[in-house]
This record gives C-alpha cells, sequence and structure tokens, in this order.
C-alpha cells in the first residue's frame, strides 16, 4: 500500500519546490515535509519524492541514509535525544542517559513498546551553556538533572 | 570604550518583530549602503575592517567576495547557520536574540557582491530558531527590505532558510553546497573554490552568520572604528561561548585580543566551586587542547596560532582537575568517527579506529602500543583528506596523546 501525502502537504511541497532554482535542490525540505507527514520516510515515499524531484530513487535514498535526523522506520510519539559530548558529558550526560535507559527500559536507538518514547544520544545540540541538555522532537530542555527529566517526561502525555 | 557590536539587542524582548527592531533605528546600514554607497565602497569598507571570518578559519570577509568573478551568471549567498562544532552556541544567539541583524548583513553584503538569491543553510536540530527567523524575514519583506525593487534602489533580494538535517560535515562550505543541491554533505576537492564555482556551479559566497552580523556595524561606524573594538589587523569582538565546569556559562561578547584567562575567571565566574582546572579546548572541538600553564595566552587568530592551538569558532570547554583526560579522548574520538562523512579513507577508516582503541582504553584493556597507535592513525589522517574535518580530528586528538601522555599511560593495563 502506498502512503498517500495530503492534499494541505502536496500544495506545501509544490510551494517548496517553487522557490528553488533547481528542482532537486529541494530535496531535504521536502524530505522533513514527508517526514512530518508519516513520522517517518515511508520506502514508497522515496518513489514519490523522486519523482516529484525528477531524480533516481537512489539519490532519495543516499540521502536519508546519510542525515541522521531523517528516519526510515517509525519513532515514538516523543524522540528523546541527550547530547552526549564533551560540554554535557563533562556535567554528567552520562549518568542521565543510564537513568533514562533504567527508567524507560530501552537501550539508545530503541522505542518504547507503547511507540511514546524513542530515545537516542546525539551529537553536539549547540546549547552547551545549558549543559547537560537533551532535544525532545524540536524542543530543547537543558540544565537537566533526574528531577528535571521526571518531570519533563511526566508532563508528556 | 569598546562597544558591543553583536550582542547589544539581545535583551530586547521581540526584537524580532520588525517594528521593534525598526524602533532600535535598525535597518539604517542597509539604507546607508544601498542608497549612498556603490558595491566598491562597501567592499574597500569590510577589507580595510579585517573582518575575518566567525566559523572558524578566520579568512578575511572582503577578500573572499572580491574573489567572485563578474561573469555574466547568478551568484549565490549561503550563510553557514549549520552551528555544529562542539562547544558552539553562538550563531543561535543572533538567530533568536537578533535575526535582523543578520538579516541587513545579508542584504549589504548581497548588494556589494550582485547577488539576489541568499540560502540560509540552518543545522536541522534548531527548528524554533528557523521559525524566528522566517517570521523576521517576512517582516523584512512586507516594509520591503527583501524582495523586489529593495528601498526602490531596482536591487532585488530573495532570502531563503534551508533546514540541514543532521550532519556536521555540512558546516565545511563545499559540504553545505553538495548538500543544498539535495545531494549527500560530501566536500568537494578545492580548487575550484566556491567563490568562482560554487552553488549549481555558480559564483557563491559562503559567510558564518557571526561574521554577516558584523557587516551593518562597519558600514555604519566605519573600518577604522571597527579595528578598534579588536585588533588591527582582526577587527572586532568575538562571541565567545563558555562551557564545561566554569561558574557562569554563557555567550560574552569581548574585543578580540583579550586574555583566555581573563574570560574564563573573571567573565565566566572563574571554575565551578572546589574544581582545579585542568585544560581548556580554546576554539571548539577541532582546536587543540592548552594545559592549565597555557592558558595565559590572547583570543585572536594569530596569538593561538602561535599557541598552537587555534581561535576556530571561539569555543571555549573548560576541563576540571576530576575529569580523567581520557574522558575528553572519548569524546573527542566518538564524535569524530561519527561525523566523518566517509568520503576520504583516511578520515573514515582512521576516526573509527582511534574510537575503538579509546573504547578498549576505557574498558581498562589499554595496551601500551595503543597511545602510539592512536598517534600514527592521527598523523595518517593530517593532511590527508579532501577537507578539513580530517585535520580537525587528527590535531586535537594529537595535543591531547602529547601534552598528556603521562595520564594516559597510567590508564593502561600490562
Amino acid at each position: 500500500m502506498s502512503p498517500e501525502f495530503s492534499e494541505q502537504t502536496k500544495k506545501r511541497i509544490k510551494e517548496v519546490i517553487s522557490r528553488y532554482p533547481k528542482k532537486e535542490a529541494s530535496l531535504l525540505p521536502v524530505l522533513h515535509l514527508t517526514q512530518q507527514e508519516f513520522g517517518y520516510i515511508p520506502i514508497e515515499a522515496e518513489r514519490s519524492v523522486a519523482e516529484m524531484l525528477g531524480v533516481k530513487p537512489i539519490r532519495v535514498r543516499e540521502a536519508i541514509t546519510f542525515y541522521t535526523m531523517l528516519h526510515r522506520e517509525k519513532m515514538g510519539k516523543y524522540h528523546i535525544q541527550v547530547c552526549s559530548n564533551l560540554s554535557c558529558s563533562l556535567l554528567g550526560a552520562e549518568k542521565l542517559i543510564d537513568y533514562l535507559r533504567e527508567k524507560l527500559k530501552v537501550e539508545p536507538g530503541e522505542t518504547t513498546p507503547d511507540k511514546k518514547f524513542t530515545l537516542s544520544t546525539v551529537e553536539c545540540l549547540g546549547a552547551c551553556e545549558e549543559a547537560p541538555c537533551m532535544q525532545i522532537n524540536f524542543d530543547y530542555y537543558g540544565n537537566l538533572d533526574k528531577k528535571k527529566i521526571d518531570s519533563i517526561l511526566a508532563d508528556l502525555k | 570604550m569598546k562597544e558591543k557590536i553583536l550582542t547589544k539587542n539581545f535583551g530586547l524582548k521581540n526584537n524580532y518583530k520588525i517594528e521593534v527592531y525598526l524602533e532600535q533605528k535598525g535597518y539604517q546600514s542597509v539604507r546607508k549602503a544601498l542608497k549612498e554607497m556603490t558595491p566598491e565602497q562597501i567592499l574597500e569598507e569590510v577589507k580595510k575592517a579585517n573582518l575575518r571570518g566567525r566559523g572558524g578559519a578566520g579568512f578575511p570577509a572582503g577578500v573572499k567576495w572580491g574573489f567572485v568573478p563578474k561573469v555574466d551568471k547568478p551568484k549565490y549567498l549561503c550563510v553557514n547557520a549549520d552551528e555544529g562544532e562542539p562547544g558552539t552556541f553562538k550563531d543561535r544567539y543572533i538567530m533568536i536574540h537578533d535575526p535582523h541583524l543578520l538579516l541587513e548583513g545579508i542584504i549589504i553584503t548581497s548588494f556589494c557582491v550582485g547577488i539576489h538569491k541568499a540560502f540560509i543553510y540552518i543545522r536541522g536540530e534548531y527548528e524554533i530558531v528557523a521559525q524566528r527567523l522566517e517570521q523576521a524575514i517576512s517582516g523584512a519583506y512586507e516594509r520591503g527590505f527583501l524582495g523586489k525593487n529593495i528601498l526602490e534602489t531596482g536591487f532585488d533580494l530573495d532570502v531563503i532558510v534551508h533546514r540541514g538535517a543532521g550532519a556536521y560535515i555540512c558546516g565545511e562550505e563545499t559540504g553545505l553546497l553538495e548538500s543544498l543541491e539535495g545531494k549527500r554533505g560530501h566536500p568537494r576537492l578545492k580548487p575550484p573554490f566556491p567563490a568562482s564555482i560554487g552553488l549549481f556551479q555558480c559564483p557563491t559566497v559562503i559567510n558564518n552568520v557571526e561574521t554577516l552580523s558584523n557587516v551593518p556595524a562597519i558600514i555604519l561606524k566605519g573600518a577604522g572604528w571597527f579595528c578598534r573594538q579588536g585588533l588591527p589587523k582582526d577587527g572586532g569582538t568575538r562571541i565567545f561561548g563558555v562551557s564545561g565546569m566554569v561558574k557562569k556559562p554563557g555567550i560574552y561578547e569581548l574585543p578580540i585580543g583579550i586574555n583566555l584567562k581573563d574570560i574564563i575567571f573573571k567573565h565566566a565566574g572563574g571554575m565551578k566551586a572546589g574544581k582545579k582546572l585542568k585544560a581548556v579546548i580554546p576554539g571548539g572541538m577541532s582546536a587543540p587542547i592548552l594545559r592549565a600553564d597555557e592558558i595565559d595566552v590572547k583570543m585572536d587568530f594569530d596569538s593561538l596560532v602561535e599557541a598552537k592551538s587555534m581561535l576556530g569558532s571561539a569555543a571555549i570547554i573548560v576541563v576540571d582537575e576530576e575529569t580523567p583526560i581520557l574522558e575528553v579522548l572519548k569524546s573527542l574520538a566518538k564524535f569524530y568517527s561519527h561525523e566523518s562523512c566517509g568520503q576520504c579513507t583516511p578520515c573514515r577508516i582512521g576516526t573509527s579506529w582511534i574510537n575503538k582503541i579509546v573504547k578498549r582504553m576505557i574498558q581498562g584493556k589499554g595496551k601500551k602500543e595503543d597511545i602510539t597507535a592512536i598517534h600514527r592513525l592521527a598523523n595518517n589522517i593530517l593532511g590527508n583528506t579532501l577537507c578539513p574535518l580530517g585535520d580537525a580530528a587528527a590535531m586535537p586528538i594529537n595535543s591531547i596523546v602529547e601534552k598528556f601522555s603521562e595520564e594516559l599511560e597510567s590508564t593502561l593495563s600490562n
């Protein structure tokens, strides 16, 4: 079964493509829109995107497998991305990652059985002044400790 | 009296809204540049200001613009907002707190070089920042600072925010171009340089967010004034981002050439309670590490080269005595092996082997030959790759192996 883009997304994709001097340059924005629509990039959507942009499907696959923010599998409703780079690890990021592993009972890269949370470790998020930090979907959370993590997660329904 | 150039509006609420920015006498610099100056005069002023690239390489912006050939092809500006150098968060602050300052820089630069389309390549993680930029851009369109016939001068410019998708390598300028063309961010062989053959094979200027944000002040107050804020050959201020084991991590806009010790102990409040300084990374993770006895150094491009490190993105990471140096090495090795784009063998394989060896050392299974192996692998990457990522991995790793060899040896099992 091939996933269908909603009319609204189709319109936005068209608009995005028209902004670029060359169609293929809109690949990343179009893939972002695709991921917004389905929560990941289904294999069938790769072909649709290739057709819309007039490129070979392998070009789309190359991009998806290169960029870490593009996902080929469904993620949890909340994607918890904990920074494990230097400024955060100096201030205890590793302990927080361990805490989240125990709390959610998943390893980094895995999703909870109820599909609510996916846990990932990521490289520098660019919020080192608030280390240790994490990003949940697109929201940043800084100056973390176990208590703060508990209250952030409790607020996510 | 030194002034703030980049952070002067940071406390201001809703400054991303065009009406608030205009109340602060915003867009004066664009008016002056487009109405009272010729592109040649702008170029001359920016060259005289010795504005060096704030992304890391420190190349003079005016000289870069001057390389763009006068050919009958579209020209492009790519704003590098792919802020990914570990420890760096300054551009995020500029784009959130004063996005119109950046837009003014973009408009003046584009007018100077003859560009009608600019892309802001922003890292995908900064989605909220990208939305803020888009709000600022639409305000600028509404008031006629962007779009067709800007300020009735006949000059046209469109600005597009382009989101990356999580790849450090796209902060390298030719990796950025490839990515913007819809491909993997594999850096290109240089020359040709982007100024002559860049985006879609057309002449392209690529500048960092902070670099461009300095342009409005240079136009309004002049190159002489700008140089006096920093050093004659390295004009202006820098936004130093301090993180790690200090009392007050954050951003500090200070004159170029300020002492590193003063930034850490005066501005950032010194070490966190009870901690002793062990080492400092002075310019983002790619910069070779300085020992505690080496931090009496001026923070400008040339002084740090002399100190065998680099100013880079001016991101200062402070490491305390209790943190094992092996932990710092682990962060470095893990980061570069993850972010190597895989195009050049020495970098792809070298960073991954170093990472494996360091992991083994962390587990207490390090052997004596491991330290020399790391050194040898790093030296085989150095200078043998298409882009600077290889060197950026090898140099700081080598600096740790050389400066902290005793501590590393003490972790080995026999």
